[in-house]
């Protein structure tokens, strides 16, 4: 097993030189006086107590719930889907998993931007009610348009590992759980559903992950006024400069992610 | 769960799923040919906005830049990806559960982080904002994309051939070569393909790590929707989509010529 251990040499060293490296800088800034030279090396709590103090709570919360609701709306959408396909002959998935990827080739901001035109209030279903003779209806900049433009963003994150783990399955399992007799439903909670549950944890995770962190899509659907936490640590270090305030957050919100991923990381070994 | 009876409801599902997907791509190509500037009523095909795009120098470099960003840090990191995937779930050492977690982290850690964090490591070790620093930058988040991809694939074989290709006398890099290699091929491509679009598509890393000068084409259109977006951009859009549909049909023909390939090795063996 040795030459394994040089094969990851590589890896070993990109990782230590900009995951390791960058995060103890991140953690330098959240404790130290404000400047934007870290290695001033003076240390202080301020920092976090301004972000007690204040309403960035509500943002953080708000972050959350909204990255729980785009994350329940993906699986809910994207498992059946995820399901449908592994169903298909071989060939047929790959080309609809191809059509799944297709999108997220497409820019976000353009994705985002075409939503903008279609949700306005001018917009394409706007106009489509008012040919009907029915009332426009005000989508943009309202929880509504940010949730539907995460959801849509994300949804191939939540396909993609859903369905790895279900064509990887074992077919003659479902077979064999009809033959002693479960019905349609049982076979889809203990066989089914068990043996996807790794692809579901993976989905789960890389949803809510990207949908609690994103700034740009609340940014352009939701408004100026529309303030998460990416948004929060946007403006403190591009508009207000406060680098220090700033890794204060992100320092939190990593905190917060990290033990979010080991509980995911324990539900996965406790399945298997 | 009759498969024939429940077939009609879920090809419904599956159009509906899919409508909603290619609505958006659907409506930027129906405008990128819009004579109208304003994004909202159809009044009538033209191609000035594809003239305009042509026209537009500072966004033909953009686009080179991006292009080739993405493919060098699409190379850089399927190497290193592969071989950490490898690394990790064929080794049994005792750091092996820290690198784990630190594997995923960069997915983990928010994107406007680890743009900041990278923009200040960087500032620190006085590398001059350009190129260089966004390909060590976009690897960041394309080596997990791999990693994730190959170990899944990894951990689903059956360690065994690798172990049958060593009694057999092959040594570690043959057996890596002609073994594990082409076995977890598929899932490099395919991570590669996803960093690749992460690659393009990046703004919130990008912005940070740029530099006064040098801009990719998601930048461009970042500044450009701040600034309110031309139908330019739709065009673009429309370009970008086809030369994706091309590259998947390369992609696709390639991996259809080298299956046969081995169906052949394998008959002849």
């Amino acid at each position: 097993m040795k030459h394994y251990k040089k094969m990851i040499q590589p890896y070993v060293v990109w990782a230590a030189l900009l995951i390791v490296i960058p995060l103890i800088l991140i953690a330098l800034y959240a404790f130290t006086e404000e400047g934007n030279e870290v290695l001033t090396l003076s240390f202080t709590w301020k920092n976090f107590a301004k972000f007690l103090e204040s309403t960035y709570v509500n943002v953080v919360v708000k972050s959350f719930w909204l990255g729980i609701i785009t994350t329940f709306l993906c699986l809910l959408l994207g498992y059946p889907l995820a399901f449908i396909i592994s169903r298909f002959p071989e060939k047929t998935q790959a080309t609809l998993i191809l059509l799944v990827t297709i999108p997220e080739w497409i820019n976000m901001l353009l994705r985002t931007y075409a939503w903008m035109n279609i949700l306005a209030d001018n917009g394409i279903i706007n106009q489509l009610l008012d040919l009907l003779g029915m009332r426009p209806v005000n989508m943009m900049y309202t929880d509504f348009s940010v949730i539907l433009g995460l959801v849509c963003n994300f949804m191939p994150f939540m396909i993609i590992p859903i369905h790895t783990s279900l064509s990887k399955m074992d077919k003659s399992l479902i077979e064999a759980a009809y033959d002693l007799g479960a019905t349609p439903f049982q076979t889809f909670r203990k066989v089914i559903w068990k043996l996807s549950i790794p692809g579901v944890l993976n989905g789960i995770m890389m949803v809510f992950l990207l949908s609690v962190s994103t700034f740009v899509i609340p940014k352009l659907l939701g408004g100026g006024q529309y303030m998460l936490i990416g948004n929060l640590i946007e403006s403190q270090f591009i508009s207000v400069g406060d680098w220090n305030f700033g890794s204060a957050i992100s320092l939190i919100l990593a905190v917060i992610i990290l033990i979010f991923m080991s509980l995911m990381k324990r539900m996965d070994k406790q399945e298997e | 769960m009759n498969v024939r009876k429940s077939s009609i409801w879920e090809r419904i599902y599956l159009g509906i799923m899919f409508l909603v997907m290619y609505l958006p791509i659907g409506v930027v190509i129906a405008f990128s040919f819009n004579e109208s500037k304003l994004p909202v009523r159809f009044t009538g095909f033209s191609l000035v906005w594809y003239e305009k795009l042509f026209a537009d120098h500072a966004m033909m470099e953009a686009l080179l830049n991006s292009l080739i960003l993405g493919v060098l840090s699409c190379l850089l990191s399927a190497v290193i990806g592969t071989l950490g995937a490898v690394g990790l779930s064929r080794t049994r050492w005792r750091s092996r559960g820290l690198m784990e977690y630190i594997s995923i982290l960069p997915l983990m850690i928010p994107e406007i982080i680890l743009g900041m964090v990278l923009m200040a490591f960087f500032y620190m070790l006085r590398l001059p904002f350009g190129m260089l620093t966004l390909l060590i930058g976009h690897t960041i988040f394309c080596v997990p994309y791999i990693l994730i991809e190959v170990k899944a694939r990894l951990e689903g074989l059956d360690p065994f051939l690798e172990e049958a290709a060593r009694d057999m006398g092959a040594g570690p890099l043959r057996t890596f070569r002609d073994v594990t290699l082409p076995l977890v091929m598929p899932a490099v491509l395919s991570g590669s393909l996803l960093a690749f679009a992460m690659s393009m598509d990046d703004v919130v890393i990008s912005i940070f790590i740029n530099g006064p000068r040098l801009s990719t084409l998601p930048i461009k259109v970042y500044t450009q929707i701040k600034t309110g977006v031309t139908p330019e951009i739709n065009a673009l859009c429309t370009i970008m989509l086809a030369a994706t549909v091309l590259a998947f049909a390369a992609w696709y023909l390639c991996k259809k010529l080298t299956g046969g390939k081995e169906e052949d090795e394998q008959q002849v063996d």
